[in-house]
């Protein structure tokens, strides 16, 4: 219950943060709120060699309204985000997910693009991003480079982010006249999601949704017309993974009944 | 630029409860344990050491945060408050504290230190609370003794006795979005 010993490095700028990187790649893990890293130091899942903190880094704590998206630097934290004025008018999805990423303690040091870096299939931070069509800005010493979210999270745990490469921030577009409902289903509120369910809808009648925990990334599928039967369709044709908590079968069953419930809210909010 | 090798003990100061302190320790010492074996203020207590049960919260620069899940270096010059914070130095015990004995909102008394310093700065952003939003920040500890219907009663009655003035309406659109940013 205790970190094997690791080297620690706190830059005090990005572009030390990049150096660095490139001189330990894949040996290094970036620390920013460690809410999921610090846990898997503890129970000794990973060795790193290095650790390097970014927390202090004061041009990666940043919200930046770019126009049609919102730039959340690397060591926003998601009690932070959950604060900024605008998140329910412009990023009204996110809005809605948020509260139940972790818990008021947890949100207060962990990070919106840690959770996108971490990629747990379950979280709702990826979801969102991958539901709203958004992307991850990656930083390394050749250069800056934009992925859209469902290029990034490939599988559980495992993104296309190279080792030498810094998240350095997520762009989530605006959703403006739209849609959006989110819910999840979950042992104890906070806790991981078995299933967690985003939907954007446009208002004419197509709905955007996406689940989690039932694959080892976000999955999405357009539904027009019969939600219920859509889903039903769906839901038999996901992986649906077994763990500690659920089974296959359960969890295709809760999709099966969120599923349009959350579809049902999107359309009416959007109406 | 900071950097320690790993097994290299270093000096580590930080200021806790108001006194500036400072002990040698590696970069893979959680800040919990820092408290407890290298500062020897043993009021916050460890459970289950990867950030579920809640038991050694300790507000960071004023907010709450896991120690356990916090290392020693990253707290460097940081301003840490424990629960040995809360009673006056002649042990008054402050109004939060009070309303726990009460209410009978703890028993053991192991968890009660973590779910103190929660309520100490959630109640600094939202001193009334709804009986909900105290809930989803209780969700944050685990409680294996007492249950937790004391624990919310206790909060309820503090935040019935907090000052009007703070601005109801502010607070609970705040409190909706999980409090303030840091």
């Amino acid at each position: 219950m205790k970190p094997r010993p690791f080297d620690y490095v706190r830059p005090d700028t990005a572009e030390e943060a990049v150096a660095l990187l490139a001189d330990y790649g894949d040996e290094a893990r970036i620390l920013a709120g460690g809410q999921s890293l610090i846990p898997m130091l503890n129970l000794r899942l990973i060795d790193p060699a290095v650790l390097i903190d970014i927390s202090r880094i004061a041009g990666l704590d940043v919200i930046a309204d770019r126009g049609n998206f919102i730039e959340i630097g690397a060591a926003v934290t998601q009690n932070a985000l959950m604060g900024w004025p605008d998140l329910k008018l412009k990023l009204p999805l996110l809005a809605a997910a948020l509260p139940f990423v972790g818990h008021f303690q947890t949100r207060n040091k962990g990070t919106v693009c840690g959770s996108v870096a971490h990629a747990d299939p379950s979280s709702e931070i990826p979801l969102t991003l991958a539901v709203c069509g958004g992307a991850v800005v990656l930083r390394g010493k050749r250069g800056e480079r934009v992925l859209a979210a469902d290029a990034f999270q490939q599988d559980m745990l495992t993104t296309a982010r190279e080792p030498d490469e810094l998240i350095a921030a997520v762009r989530f577009p605006v959703i403006e006249g739209k849609g959006v409902a989110f819910d999840e289903v979950a042992r104890r509120h906070g806790d991981f999601a078995i299933i967690a369910v985003a939907a954007i809808a446009d208002g004419r009648g197509e709905v955007t949704l996406g689940v989690g925990g039932m694959a080892g990334r976000p999955m999405l599928r357009s539904i027009v017309g019969d939600a219920a039967g859509a889903i039903a369709v769906w839901a038999g044709e996901l992986e649906g993974y077994e763990d500690l908590h659920a089974s296959a079968a359960l969890r295709r069953d809760l999709l099966r009944n969120l599923g349009p419930r959350v579809v049902a809210e999107a359309i009416r909010c959007a109406a | 630029m900071r950097r320690v090798n790993k097994n290299e003990r270093v000096r580590i100061a930080l200021a806790l409860n108001g006194r500036k302190l400072a002990a040698a320790a590696e970069p893979r010492t959680l800040l919990s344990d820092f408290i407890r074996q290298n500062l020897g203020s043993t009021g916050t207590h460890v459970g289950c050491e990867h950030g579920i049960c809640g038991a050694c919260t300790v507000l960071i620069d004023g907010v709450a945060a896991r120690s356990c899940l916090t290392l020693a270096v990253q707290a460097e010059g940081r301003e840490v408050k424990t629960v040995e914070s809360l009673a006056a130095p002649d042990g008054t015990l402050n109004p939060l504290q009070a309303a726990f004995r009460a209410n009978h909102a703890l028993q053991c008394g192991f968890c009660t230190p973590g779910i103190l310093m929660s309520f100490t700065d959630y109640l600094a952003r939202n001193p009334h609370p709804s009986s909900a939003e105290i809930r989803e920040v209780l969700s944050g500890h685990l409680c294996r003794c007492t249950g937790y219907a004391g624990i919310v009663k206790a909060v309820e009655e503090v935040a019935s006795s907090a000052p009007a003035k703070a601005g109801k309406g502010d607070h609970a659109s705040e409190a909706k979005h999980g409090g303030r940013g840091v």
